[in-house]
């Protein structure tokens, strides 16, 4: 188990590697550098900011430069939010995006599970076809869509909850959650739903019912643990979609998470900052299939780590 | 966190029942405090919620470039110069000043009871050192050719003066500053509310570096201290009691929340939770007329949007067809059917309304638009074309609903009016502003300049030949040595009329065409009080109340 982990962990250093040098050309093919503004300013302050962030470097020297710092743990200054460091944006803004992340996951396995669940075992029945068709609807509407819909019923016309912000109590994290959390409920439902059916059709189960087991323990002690071998594998992606749902998500609901510093740093041309998400989020989502690969293992015998 | 942690103390050691005694017992004493408490504190606390476009990119006053961070540095910092509520010039650190009658030596008094917010007094050294800073290389200000008519401050930007002490300002003593420009620059005393011109604390810059802004660390001089920055979040600041007119403010505390979006600010504002919003969405202005027309705001601005033409390759230097293109544009209708809020039509360069200017204008601008388009379609023909023949050409803006809008309803005037074939290309903000510069490709494009300071010269010196900011190569030496004339003249009434002839040039020229004037649009709570539009939408919150 141990030596899987650390494999696996030394596998994703040349992944990273490749991230953050694909990163780094990519974003400096974009026309444009992060000082070219509406109001251009003279060719000598131009000079001065190049040479203050040492963009007036050949790329090669820039490239080797960064890799040198990256390796120390310094991501560098941010170029469009110069009093901070990217390392200090990350690091104000992960905590908000983990949490809203994690709560969004969190509440998509619990009720995603428990309603695909109720779905398999009333197969057919009028409950079944509303768990789905609602799913297939959270499914289809995007989450940009949902959002503002969701911050104008119960913000604007019900005045129930924020429709924006974070920080100030439960209640504004409230939408955005929901909003995250919408989409995966739905995927999640289906995906129980369907490998539910199909394990409670398999001879296992049938032996358990036969020795007479109560239906219950069958339930939660076996079919539900197969059954949620596809949702395990399903979380790597899952993962995925909540934080890029969570660039939408905090767009629109003034979140501070990280999500926003992508799209800003790109448009932006924060080279240095949209590399330092870039890092983030790769790391982020290598570790979570990691994760999911040893949950994997611990579920089904037939997989085996080492 | 306190009172969770109690009760479980109180689970392991004694009984539910003593529990829930002493939680009922709390309970009801937190009632009762907060009974008595929470009224006068409403009394006392007046917060002002401040909706405030974008992330401010930097509180540091020399780095600073955007409009957001310098609504937050205008209530944190004061320069030597400060503005009332319309907008007007007022001492600010400086309680007095005088100038030489060149017009090039300016002595200022600072105040005996300006002090920073730890307790340090206020000096002359203080701005010697700000305003090195702002011209140092080293320190990347992107606003240090404001500080450009200060002796030697150009030479040391641009790294021929090392030795900083040849700027142009001394201290005489501790509260005397004497500051020597390169030529008259009646701007000056308005450009020192610019935030490029604030002091800062020398021993907190170089205790903290790049941190130094951060509430723990800020040491500033204005009406508000800092004592929250959560990036994306909020900036909260509340009254400074050090600052020496501290009486005039009346709010105890303003929060600035960065919204990305206007969507959004909107929606916060309409929940109650912003007082004052930056902007509003384009797109929604009708609804906003019509069901909160009370609460929208929309006055002057000092900018203009315009399209400006390339005039170094054909088509576009071919002046008779400049002239064409921009007679064609039915300004009223751009105003009143496309950008709904207020904006103006517009027919000079230079924003109307400017101190120490009379507004010049195109000639075509008392014309119907009848007689424009029967002008217009003459020298179309007289360039060449017809509409058997006609001129193909691309117009380029950058990806926006606004500008796209905009950019339709132009060429369809153009398509109308003399048939000329028009490609609307959209490009990526940054794309566009790139190409614009290169002056290759570009034909016609969307532009637009708010002025940096209340005078026409922050408008014309756009169009020196040597301009950087000059994308579309107009390049007239008469116009160029009027404006050197003008920076050199200090007789007022003969500057303006060396600009006004200077702006008449370029008019004439149509190297752009002027579309519509700013403004700005925002929502207001009426129980908001103490602010007035002004042109450069500098408004303090120093003079706000807010009476709920």
């Amino acid at each position: 188990m141990f030596s899987f982990i650390l494999k696996r962990l030394a596998g994703a250093i040349p992944t990273l590697f490749i991230i953050i040098t694909l990163a780094f050309f990519l974003i400096r093919t974009a026309p444009g550098g992060p000082f070219d503004k509406e109001r251009t300013v003279p060719p000598e302050v131009q000079a001065n900011l190049n040479a203050v962030y040492h963009l007036d470097k050949p790329l090669y020297e820039q490239y080797g430069h960064y890799l040198f710092n990256v390796i120390q743990g310094d991501f560098g200054p941010s170029f469009q939010y110069r009093d901070f460091s990217v390392t200090d944006l990350i690091g104000s803004g992960f905590p908000v995006s983990l949490t809203l992340g994690l709560t969004a996951i969190f509440f998509a396995i619990t009720i995603g599970m428990s309603l695909g669940a109720i779905a398999a075992l009333r197969q057919n029945s009028a409950i079944d076809y509303a768990v789905m068709a609602t799913a297939m609807t959270g499914i289809t509407i995007p989450n940009f869509v949902m959002a503002p819909l969701l911050t104008l019923v119960f913000g604007v016309y019900l005045g129930m909850l924020p429709v924006g912000g974070w920080g100030d109590g439960v209640s504004q994290a409230i939408l955005p959650v929901v909003a995250l959390a919408l989409p995966q409920i739905a995927y999640i439902a289906r995906l129980t739903r369907g490998s539910m059916i199909e394990v409670l059709r398999s001879n296992f189960v049938r032996t358990a019912r036969a020795k007479g087991l109560p239906e219950r323990v069958m339930l939660t002690r076996h079919a539900m643990k197969a059954a949620m071998l596809p949702v395990v594998s399903y979380l790597g992606p899952a993962s995925a979609a909540i934080i890029t749902g969570s660039v939408v998500v905090e767009q629109i609901f003034s979140i501070p998470g990280i999500g926003r510093y992508f799209v800003q740093g790109a448009l932006n041309r924060d080279y240095t900052l949209v590399m330092g998400v870039v890092i983030f989020y790769g790391t982020l989502i290598i570790v979570f299939n990691l994760i999911v690969d040893i949950v994997y293992g611990m579920l089904d015998p037939k997989v085996r780590m080492g | 966190m306190e009172f969770s942690t109690g009760i479980s103390r109180f689970l392991t050691k004694g009984t539910f029942v003593k529990t829930t005694r002493a939680v009922a017992l709390g309970v009801s004493l937190l009632a009762g405090t907060s009974a008595l408490v929470a009224p006068s504190l409403a009394m006392a606390e007046m917060v002002f919620n401040r909706g405030n476009g974008t992330e401010p990119g930097s509180l540091d006053p020399q780095i600073s470039e955007d409009v957001n961070s310098s609504t937050i540095l205008r209530d944190v910092f004061e320069g030597l110069t400060a503005e009332f509520t319309d907008g007007s010039l007022i001492p600010g650190q400086a309680e007095s000043w005088t100038v030489s009658p060149d017009g090039l030596i300016y002595t200022f008094k600072i105040r005996s009871d300006a002090v920073w917010s730890n307790g340090d007094p206020v000096t002359a050294q203080d701005f010697v050192y700000s305003w090195q800073r702002g011209v140092n290389p080293t320190t990347g200000s992107e606003y240090s050719f404001l500080l450009y008519p200060l002796q030697n401050a150009q030479a040391i930007a641009n790294g021929e003066e090392k030795d900083l002490s040849k700027l142009g300002v001394k201290a005489l003593d501790d509260k005397t500053l004497e500051v020597q420009l390169e030529g008259p620059a009646p701007y000056f005393l308005g450009m020192l509310t610019h935030s490029v011109a604030y002091p800062v604390h020398k021993a907190t810059v170089e205790a903290h570096g790049e941190a130094w802004t951060r509430p723990e660390n800020m040491v500033s001089n204005g009406a508000f201290n800092l004592i929250e920055w959560t990036p994306q979040s909020r900036i909260v600041a509340v009254k400074s009691d050090s600052y020496w007119n501290k009486d005039s403010v009346k709010l105890d505390k303003v929060v600035y929340y960065p919204t990305e979006s206007t969507t959004t600010e909107l929606k916060r504002y309409r929940a109650g939770e912003l007082d004052w919003t930056y902007e509003v969405p384009n797109d929604q202005i009708s609804w906003i007329k019509e069901n909160m027309g009370d609460e929208f705001h929309v006055s002057n601005y000092l900018g203009t949007y315009y399209y400006g033409f390339n005039l170094t390759k054909p088509p576009f230097n071919d002046p008779k067809l400049r002239k064409a293109f921009s007679l064609a544009i039915d300004r009223d209708i751009l105003t009143s059917k496309i950008v709904t809020a207020g904006e103006v039509p517009a027919y000079a360069f230079v924003v109307p309304g400017v101190t120490a200017y009379d507004a010049v204008y195109a000639d075509f601008k008392d014309q119907t638009q009848a007689d424009r388009d029967a002008e217009a379609l003459k020298l179309y023909e007289e360039a060449g074309y017809s509409k058997d023949k006609p001129l193909e050409i691309e117009l380029r803006y950058n990806t926006n609903d606004n500008h796209k809008k905009i950019a339709i309803a132009i060429s369809s005037m153009w398509k109308k009016v003399f048939g000329a074939k028009v490609n609307l290309v959209n490009e990526e903000f940054k794309v566009f502003l790139e190409t614009r510069k290169q002056k290759e490709v570009t034909q016609a494009f969307r532009a637009g300049w708010i002025g940096d300071y209340n005078d026409p010269n922050t408008f014309l010196e756009l169009w020196l030949s040597d301009s950087g900011l000059n994308d579309t190569g107009f390049n007239n030496p008469e116009f160029d040595s009027l404006l050197k004339q003008a920076s050199l003249e200090q007789d007022a009434p003969k500057r303006k009329e060396l600009l006004m002839k200077a702006e008449g040039i370029f008019l004439e020229s149509n190297a752009v065409a002027p579309i519509y004037h700013y403004v700005t649009k925002r929502m207001v709570k009426p129980y908001v009080k103490g602010w007035q539009s002004n042109v450069m939408d500098h408004i303090r919150s120093q003079y706000i109340t807010v009476e709920k």
